[in-house]
């Protein structure tokens, strides 16, 4: 099973801003990073990824596996928009200076190299902020701060039960994986497509109905306990917005209003270096 | 007294979502193109929206693939993540109809449960999702179909055989409605 990034205690001001603030950083941030292509803004909002990156003292074990897996999954979407679409950048930037011959209709050219770094750029930008958002949130405090941004408290109770629980359903995933191994399905490669999606319900069906009872008890626990009797409800993980939040908001709004401001300013997402 | 949205749909929303994520990387990779799989977590989304309807599935869908999306791979295709919600509400929205819930899934429900399932498989990944995928990303819409088209085999694939399956086993698992006879 790959490693899941997890949240990890440590104590930098990134990690003492409330859930909300790095929500909304991280909402208004990768929207920016969707719409823009402008080739500036991307670069830095770049460089203040990794400023911020930088500052929440993550380490590289904590995310290397899935930032491996990231840019693999990049460079192999690189190749294939370049297969499926040699010329996407002649047809955004409106000419086409070719720098050298590939294999049959295939040039390389200067536009299209122009255009997928800045899909590269893109992607930068944004890894960064989720990987942050990832290991310096706390699961709890994020369901709190849902509910105080105005989310109904029983989405906020959704999604801390569904972080609350993935360790737990992933131990049961591998305890019936192995059981049902022990009786002999066969995963790798070796088995036949049809072989496999059967080996895939071996492990499924009783994955399901096991979680289905728990569905039944943490509904009754909840029930009994009187959830959802009242419009309001407290948060033990709950933090007020301090100082350092409102600056943070603040920044990030402005940021984005300006970066937004600049990308549309010529009436295109995209900037245009060879006109 | 049973409201639309209660204790229990929470806790499914929770849990499902719980499943949905662990099972992100549980796929079986199509022998034949590159970067397609069966994924199991399809699964998942089609019974959990047949058995607790539109609601339920869409946030297990919205929360599922973005929240997954972020823990497995640190970084949220959004054009993707919508689709989801799409197929589930399309699902979710007959829930009461497909009769699973009652022990009542038969041979005629199954078919109509397919034909749904097929028909927002479609309009979710070879409609929305590409369509997203330019607007959001101005990818090529070359590229962007294909992936679309090649996913909706896959998603088709599982939702008919491991969801008909799963549906149909929890069916026969609950009380049926009529399973009382009157004493003469």
């Amino acid at each position: 099973m790959a490693r899941l990034l997890t949240y990890a205690e440590k104590d930098t001001w990134i990690h003492r801003l409330s859930g909300v603030t790095k929500m909304i950083f991280f909402l208004l941030w990768s929207i920016v990073g969707m719409i823009t292509y402008d080739t500036r803004v991307l670069v830095v909002m770049l460089l203040i990824s990794l400023v911020v990156f930088k500052i929440s003292k993550t380490e590289w074990k904590q995310v290397g596996t899935v930032f491996l897996f990231i840019l693999f999954f990049l460079v192999f979407n690189l190749v294939v928009i370049f297969l499926f679409s040699p010329y996407e950048g002649e047809k955004i930037y409106g000419q086409r200076t070719d720098l050298f011959h590939l294999f049959g209709n295939y040039y390389v050219t200067k536009e299209q190299l122009f255009y997928e770094l800045n899909i590269m750029l893109k992607y930068f930008t944004v890894i960064p902020v989720v990987l942050m958002f990832m290991v310096t949130t706390n699961p709890s405090e994020f369901a709190a701060s849902l509910n105080r941004i105005g989310i109904s408290y029983n989405v906020g109770y959704s999604i801390a039960i569904a972080l609350r629980y993935v360790p737990d359903v992933q131990a049961d995933f591998t305890k019936i994986r192995h059981a049902q191994e022990a009786r002999g399905i066969e995963m790798s490669k070796k088995a036949s497509l049809f072989n496999r999606l059967k080996s895939m319900a071996a492990i499924i069906f009783p994955l399901i109905f096991s979680s289905m009872d728990r569905i039944d008890v943490v509904s009754n626990a909840m029930e009994l306990r009187g959830f959802g009797k009242n419009k309001k409800r407290t948060w033990y993980a709950g933090r007020p917005l301090k100082r350092n939040d409102y600056f943070v908001l603040i920044f990030v709004v402005v940021f984005c209003a300006a970066a937004l401001i600049i990308t549309f300013l010529d009436g295109s997402r995209f900037y245009n270096p060879f006109s | 007294m049973k409201k639309s949205f209660g204790i229990k749909e929470v806790v499914a929303i929770g849990i499902g979502t719980a499943l949905f994520i662990v099972l992100t990387n549980v796929q079986v990779p199509f022998p034949v193109v590159p970067n397609t799989s069966l994924q199991s977590r399809v699964a998942i989304l089609t019974f959990f929206s047949a058995i607790y309807g539109p609601v339920v599935g869409a946030a297990i869908g919205l929360i599922g693939h973005a929240l997954g999306d972020a823990l497995f791979y640190g970084s949220i295709w959004w054009s993707w993540v919508i689709p989801e919600a799409v197929f589930a509400i399309g699902v979710g929205i007959l829930s009461k109809k497909y009769g699973i819930k009652e022990g009542n899934f038969t041979a005629k429900k199954i078919v109509m449960f397919n034909v749904v399932q097929v028909i927002f498989n479609v309009l979710a990944w070879v409609v929305a999702a590409p369509v997203l995928d330019i607007l959001i990303y101005a990818e090529p819409a070359k590229k962007v179909f294909a992936q679309g088209a090649l996913s909706v085999i896959g998603n088709i694939l599982v939702a008919g055989i491991l969801g008909t399956l799963l549906c149909a086993a929890y069916s026969k698992l609950s009380v049926k409605s009529s399973s009382l006879s009157k004493e003469a």
